[in-house]
């Protein structure tokens, strides 16, 4: 059991040549908890998108003790399960079980164990017997939850969340920060959220174009005024 | 504002609605065949599928004429045929004055049969529509081997069309917003207007081009590898067999006599 994330040294360039990671090293140890925090277009969601291989850099990147190859991405994408922002960008079926049965259906799995998945996915962010309801018709709250019930349908060791309460009432926020509490999985999660950080993550990485800033305990960095202030940021 | 579905779906609890959505696909494409099939001016056989269609309709519980009304949305379709009455040769029914175009008693037989064929396929479709909902329908088709692209691609649609509509809804918000006029001030040129009405039409047209590679990264995430993949999530019951046997003997009887007589 590795459950780990360990980027060295990540290049990345878009095609239209704009630079978006210059130089990133991190490592997350099994079962830890880590917010990613950092100004707009400070590389967050570029480095999210390399920890399944969506986007591949210059550098290497290695999850649950496998490196991310041409040759592993299947097995990469099981062990590590990427919730998008946008709910309607990770929500393309016509209704909610098609949807969370997505990933396990790619997996090969049997149809007996593909509707068990669904159905603890859903028991799993609270959504019991939601299964056909259709996506367009769900609130902001429930498609976020459906949206991280379709990941953990895959059984992933490593969750990664890109902006998980971006656009939630107080309420809906209130029930994914619970949410993510209990969840057992690794944890990397993008956010301007600053108040769940200090809430959830004991550990925080900051992010500034295209390089890691900072790396270390959230109260220590939430404590320093003139370092989040230089990177766009505000203690809660 | 939100755009809503303009689902065409009515939830009721009958023995129509609990039909497997491959039963129904199959039935109403049956029932549209044979219609297309039935001779022209055997009015006795487009009775019996008129009776055909209302019975089932009476049997959704939805209202024996609510196909009927519903059906009139896709008449206009029929003008498409409006110039078979001049063109048929035969003997003259009327002329009309001043024009001297002639209509012909088969044209009149050939147009009614056909506006009667296409008014009893709609309300098969119409039915079809009501009493099974979008994504069964959709995964009937897929299953009944339909081309797996072009079923996928009509699920994207119905998922992200409505998005879209309510991307394009906040763009027009944000331009009326943004175009308050001084009173008494001149309009602004027509051209100039439609230059702005087709750059929110690019803009749109760009938003879902980056939607579509953001969809695409979610499948790719999730293990999607080219192939399009669906799970059973029916299964034919007795009842379901059944059916399809009565729907197949109903339609292929008068069909039979009308084609041998």
């Amino acid at each position: 059991m590795h459950h780990t994330i360990e980027v060295n040294d990540l290049h990345f360039s878009y095609p239209d040549g704009h630079i978006a990671l210059r130089g990133v090293n991190l490592y997350v140890s099994p079962g830890e908890k880590v917010a990613l925090v950092g100004p707009n277009g400070a590389g967050k969601s570029t480095l999210l998108l390399h920890l399944n291989g969506i986007l591949r850099g210059r550098g290497e990147v290695i999850v649950c003790g496998v490196s991310v190859k041409d040759d592993t991405l299947g097995k990469v994408r099981v062990s590590v399960g990427l919730v998008f922002e946008d709910p309607d960008d990770q929500l393309f079926s016509p209704t909610v079980f098609e949807d969370i049965a997505f990933g396990p259906l790619y997996m090969g799995l049997l149809e007996v164990e593909i509707r068990d998945r669904v159905a603890q996915a859903l028991e799993a962010v609270g959504l019991e017997n939601f299964e056909d309801r259709v996506s367009h018709h769900l609130s902001n709250g429930e498609k976020k939850r459906v949206a991280i019930a379709t990941v953990l349908a895959m059984v992933p060791e490593i969750l990664i969340l890109d902006e998980p309460t971006a656009g939630l009432d107080p309420r809906s926020r209130r029930g994914l920060i619970n949410l993510l509490h209990d969840l057992p999985q690794t944890m990397l999660v993008s956010t301007h959220d600053m108040r769940m950080v200090s809430e959830l993550f004991q550990r925080t990485i900051v992010i500034d174009q295209g390089e890691v800033v900072s790396d270390g305990l959230t109260q220590k960095l939430l404590s320093d005024n003139t370092f989040l202030e230089e990177h766009g940021l505000e203690a809660p | 504002m939100h755009f809503d579905i303009a689902d065409q779906y009515r939830h009721r609890l009958s023995v129509v609605h609990l039909l497997d959505p491959r039963v129904k696909v199959v039935a109403t494409f049956s029932f549209i065949l044979t219609v297309s099939l039935t001779p022209t001016g055997v009015w006795w056989t487009f009775g019996c599928f008129l009776v055909l269609i209302l019975a089932v309709a009476w049997l959704t519980r939805l209202g024996p004429m609510f196909a009927v009304r519903r059906s009139f949305v896709a008449l206009p379709f029929v003008l498409a045929a409006l110039a078979i009455p001049f063109t048929t040769p035969g003997s003259v029914l009327f002329r009309i004055p001043g024009l001297g175009w002639t209509i012909s008693e088969p044209g009149v037989i050939r147009f009614t049969s056909i506006l009667a064929r296409s008014w009893l396929a709609v309300q098969a479709a119409v039915l079809l529509t009501a009493t099974t909902r979008f994504p069964d329908l959709l995964w009937a088709l897929g299953v009944l081997r339909f081309p797996r692209l072009l079923v996928a691609t009509i699920g994207f649609m119905y998922r992200y069309l409505f998005v879209l509509a309510d991307e394009a809804l906040r763009m027009l918000r944000a331009r009326s917003a943004r175009s308050a006029r001084v009173p008494k001030s001149p309009r602004p040129p027509i051209v100039w207007q439609g230059q702005v009405a087709g750059m929110m039409v690019g803009s749109l047209f760009l938003r879902a081009l980056e939607r579509s590679e953001r969809v695409y990264a979610a499948m790719l995430s999730r293990g999607y590898d080219g192939h399009i993949r669906t799970l059973d999530r029916f299964r034919m019951m007795t009842f379901d067999w059944v059916a399809l046997a009565v729907v197949v003997m109903v339609l292929a009887t008068p069909l039979v006599v009308a084609l041998i007589q």
